[in-house]
């Protein structure tokens, strides 16, 4: 059977992913002509700002001629298709040139709409469409000081973004009451405008061009509607697309009332064998000026012209998201009130300049579209759940709201996601896709881009796509990395071991032993935490102090607006009436938010830095010592009171905690550590949901280790029963040093203890029976730490040197302006951002 | 304070800086983080407000490299920022403004970038 000629008019982005789909499709049966007017294969004509900044058409093109002549497309440039002939299938073009058709394919894309105004067509103005226009742009931007840009859509934007990188003055002059009307509702479209106004960029909306003629400052003088009037030495035209449909209107093809080649479902026109996809399609009296339509129609159409007669085009989602001028901007779905009854919910923080509005169905169920603006990381999430049309969370609010502090952004797992769901809609790869191609081997996003091409497109849907590809990776198991971070080529463990018989003191020293770089924010704490275990010098030794996390610098922890918590060790919980009146006037001298904390004792937040100083020597006279709140270190031994107060109490919980917490604390570990100390097995210290836990029986303490709360609670496992005072001490000494030797970075016991190959039974062995031989060693180490423990506030309070970094500024006593409280039950917080829901009209 | 954006400006003494950390300096009303690297021998300069956390933090951070970039990382949610060019290395869209700093018979010196 000889093969089937198909002729492709207009080699645009669709036209060439037509001709890509039926590359890729191996169907030898197709011998494929293509026809364009421009002096260009297919470029990327989404990317074309790009241009301005330093790419070259060659940087944009999508393919080349090496390609099409590989895979046997001839093409034909510079001439123009002119005419259609049906009965004799052929097309004829501007040269002559008589090509014969078994099925012809209408990709001729749109043209940029130029009002009817008088004086639109001199010499500095133009239109943004293709890689000539842009070169003229640049052309007439060399010897213009003003430019204006008559259009403030989407593409409006991208070429007022042209004129702000030529250097000129811009302006956007838009005829609507706001900047991207359709995709954008007024609170969205009036922060946008604000953001492009503080780049220098100046907007004028509701204003009708109705004449340009010469001006007095500037080349050109546009009159408005309204009397007044812009000077301007050039103008581009951005007021919209229309069709492409001159030459299938003038060949008798049906077009739209409005323009626009009329197909079906299957991209058919009336004229049997001619296909029409792309811009200058209308489908169902809708023409879709997006990349993505255009492609799946593209797609539709080779389907259909290879017999398969099933895939259809039913129309597309027309969200966007893309950056403007520097702002994010993203609209998904109906955000013009057009669903009766939708309610939204709006986010506007006024400061960071983002916007944010979800619009959910009249029963509060479904997405019926959302806006966002200057933020659109919800982007992902909020598309997919309008996509699938799945069910909202209880509260969609968290959808719209900033992360609170160190939580993930809220969204939804991407496991939820079904595998149909479309994750890159430029390449229609779906969760299915991407899962496949990770069992196929792929396990970056680079392996991904190349063997699927999502987010090679746009680019919108990466970050979703590397979510879809990580959470994959890990439900296929695969080996994580232990090295520490890339300065390291070892894991916590090795470097202990390194640091511990070597002696290296230094962050410096085991970098020059065994690393490479500076260092980053993993290796230094890690290994300042190592060095504090094995050593227990000072943290703020000046070799310390760039290894530290901000907490243990400032031995404070740092909250959401840079101030610090200040938190006084009570071992056991245990206060003195004086000493809470103390914590109280000190708290009431410098308004410091107050709480008792879940470790009993009390939280003091709000202390900024110059004031941390002055804070801490008020509580060391009174004295109170460093609580460690800040360090990854001893944190609380929580007790009852036991038998000296309790009417049930077998033991002296309360003594034997506070001994404990005296014992242990300073000491700097892989994670934070608790204990529990209870009296009787009622167990009111809650000690098996603890690191360490102790609880008084008539034979004695039961020791409990590796429990947890949080996120993942665990009881802790029973080490050993009935021991003596010595040898509950003797066991944690020696448990606690294998611990800080060998867990990981942020491990904490509960984990180390699942990890550690035979479990209890194997740590009873190495602790108990001493199957390493190591205890002489462990004990000998916790010694040192015991014997060199110091209250670092009170070291600091006594070094003026140390005293010097705590400012805010180091050349002026001024304070931090930013920041803002404001007063709740009596007490000031850190001011929110607020959140309101308003009914839609 | 006069000062003008066109010419170097005492901020502090060379030895006021803390070797591989920051410190937060008031130059022309506005909070600039400075670092001195000492592995590199450089002092480099860059806005002090985080833009993700909102709060006026990154003298406060860790300095840290990865592979010829030497960065601060944001002390509360960690974001990295390129010290020499203030880009995200997180998240390309955010962008620090920088600052031209230089050590001049032991003082500290800012100057706006150009």
């Amino acid at each position: 059977m000889s093969k089937q000629r198909v002729i492709v008019v207009g080699n645009g982005m669709v036209g060439h992913k037509f001709i890509d789909t039926i590359i890729g499709s191996d169907n030898h049966n197709f011998e494929v002509i293509t026809f364009s007017e421009e002096s260009r294969l297919a470029y990327d004509r989404v990317q074309l700002s790009y241009f301005f900044s330093g790419k070259t058409a060659d940087d944009l093109a999508l393919t080349d001629a090496a390609y099409y002549e590989e895979n046997g497309i001839k093409f034909v440039l510079n001439d123009k298709v002119v005419d259609l002939d049906f009965p004799n299938k052929n097309v004829i073009t501007a040269s002559g040139r008589v090509e014969s058709y078994d099925k012809l394919v209408l990709a001729t894309g749109s043209f940029p709409f130029v009002p009817p105004i008088p004086g639109n067509d001199q010499e500095h103005c133009h239109v943004y469409r293709t890689i000539d226009d842009l070169e003229n742009i640049t052309e007439s931007g060399k010897t213009s000081k003003v430019g204006v840009v008559i259009g403030g859509g989407l593409l409006g934007l991208e070429a007022g973004n042209a004129l702000v990188n030529l250097g000129v003055e811009t302006h956007i002059v838009e005829f609507a009451p706001r900047l991207m009307a359709v995709q954008l509702d007024d609170g969205g479209g009036a922060l946008l405008k604000r953001k492009i106004e503080e780049l220098g960029v100046q907007v004028h909306t509701q204003k009708a061009t109705t004449e340009i003629v010469a001006g007095e400052q500037c080349r050109y003088r546009m009159n408005f509607a309204d009397g007044s009037f812009l000077e301007t030495d050039m103008i581009i035209f951005s007021a919209g697309i229309r069709p492409q449909d001159e030459l299938a209107r003038s060949c008798g093809i049906a077009i739209g009332e409005r323009g626009g080649i009329v197909i079906n479902n299957h991209c058919q026109t009336n004229i049997d064998d001619v296909y029409a996809i792309g811009e200058c399609a209308l489908w169902e009296n809708f023409i879709f000026g997006l990349v993505a339509p255009g492609y799946q129609m593209a797609k539709v159409a080779a389907a259909h012209m290879q017999g398969d007669k099933e895939t259809e085009f039913t129309g597309a989602d027309m969200s966007t998201k893309l950056k403007l001028l520097g702002v994010d901007v993203a609209s998904i779905g109906e955000v013009h009130g057009q669903t009766p009854g939708a309610q939204s919910y709006t986010y506007h923080d006024e400061i960071e300049q983002v916007y944010k509005r979800l619009i959910v169905s009249a029963d509060g169920k479904k997405m019926v579209g959302a806006v966002l603006v200057g933020d659109v990381e919800a982007y992902g999430t909020l598309l997919q759940l309008k996509l699938n049309d799945m069910d909202l969370p209880a509260n969609p609010s968290v959808l719209i709201l900033p992360a609170a502090g160190g939580e993930e952004a809220a969204g939804m797992g991407v496991d939820a996601l079904p595998d149909t769901a479309a994750i890159c809609s430029c390449f229609d790869v779906s969760k299915g896709d991407i899962k496949e191609a990770v069992a196929a081997g792929c396990c970056s996003m680079g392996d991904l881009k190349e063997s699927t091409k999502a987010a090679t497109g746009c680019g919108g849907c990466s970050a979703l796509a590397k979510q879809v590809l990580d959470s994959e990776l890990a439900s296929l198991g695969f080996e994580v990395n232990k090295d520490i971070c890339e300065h390291f080529a070892y894991s916590r463990q090795e470097l202990a071991d390194i640091i511990r018989v070597k002696r290296i003191k230094t962050f410096s020293a085991l970098l020059a032993e065994c690393g490479s770089g500076i260092g980053c924010e993993i290796c230094k704490p890690a290994v300042a935490s190592i060095l504090a275990s094995y050593w227990n010098d000072y943290v703020l030794e000046d070799e310390h102090v760039g290894l530290q996390d901000t907490n243990d610098n400032y031995l404070g922890n740092m909250q959401k607006d840079g101030t610090y918590s200040v938190v006084p060790r009570m071992p056991g919980g245990e206060v003195t009436p004086d000493g809470l009146i103390a914590i109280g006037q000190i708290a009431n001298e410098f308004n410091l938010y107050t709480k008792v904390t879940g470790g009993a004792r009390v939280d003091l937040f709000g202390a900024q830095l110059h004031q941390l100083p002055t804070i801490w020597k008020k509580l060391v006279d009174a004295g109170f010592e460093t609580g460690h709140a800040y360090g990854k270190s001893l944190r609380t031994v929580k007790s009852c009171v036991g038998d000296t107060w309790c009417r049930y109490g077998v033991k002296n919980s309360i003594g034997f905690a506070i001994e404990l917490e005296n014992r242990y604390k300073g000491l700097r570990s892989p994670h934070k550590v608790k204990f529990g100390v209870s009296g009787c097995t009622r167990e009111c210290a809650e000690a098996q949901g603890k690191d360490f836990g102790l609880i008084a029986t008539d034979g004695g303490w039961n020791l409990y280790f590796g429990g947890n709360g949080g996120m993942r609670p665990r009881h802790g496992d029973l080490f050993a029963s009935d021991l003596t005072d010595e040898q509950v001490r003797t066991y944690i000494d020696r448990i606690y040093m294998f611990y800080i030797r060998t867990a990981d970075r942020l491990q904490r016991t509960s984990v180390w203890l699942e990890n550690l190959e035979g479990g209890i039974e194997y740590l009873r062995k190495v602790v108990v029976d001493d199957s390493l031989n190591i205890n002489a060693e462990l004990e000998a180490e916790m010694q040192n730490n015991i014997a060199h423990y110091q209250c670092e506030w009170k070291t600091t309070i006594e070094s003026p040197e140390k005293l010097k970094r705590f400012k805010h500024f180091i050349n002026s006593q001024e304070q931090d302006s930013g920041l803002v409280y404001k007063i709740v039950r009596g007490q000031r917080f850190p001011l929110e951002k607020e959140i309101e829901v308003t009914e839609l009209v | 304070m006069e000062t003008s954006n066109t010419t170097w400006t005492n901020i502090c003494a060379a030895n006021d800086l803390t070797p591989n950390a920051g410190i937060c300096a008031l130059y022309n009303e506005q909070q600039v983080a400075i670092f001195l690297c000492k592995q590199t021998n450089n002092v480099y300069a860059v806005a002090n407000y985080d833009p993700f956390g909102g709060a006026n933090v990154l003298s406060r951070g860790l300095i840290g490299s990865t592979q010829d970039i030497i960065y601060v990382a944001s002390p509360l949610y960690k974001q990295r920022f390129n010290l020499s060019t203030g880009e995200c290395l997180d998240s390309p869209d955010h962008k620090l403004k920088t600052y031209n700093v230089r050590i001049e018979n032991d003082q500290v010196q800012l100057k706006e970038a150009s």
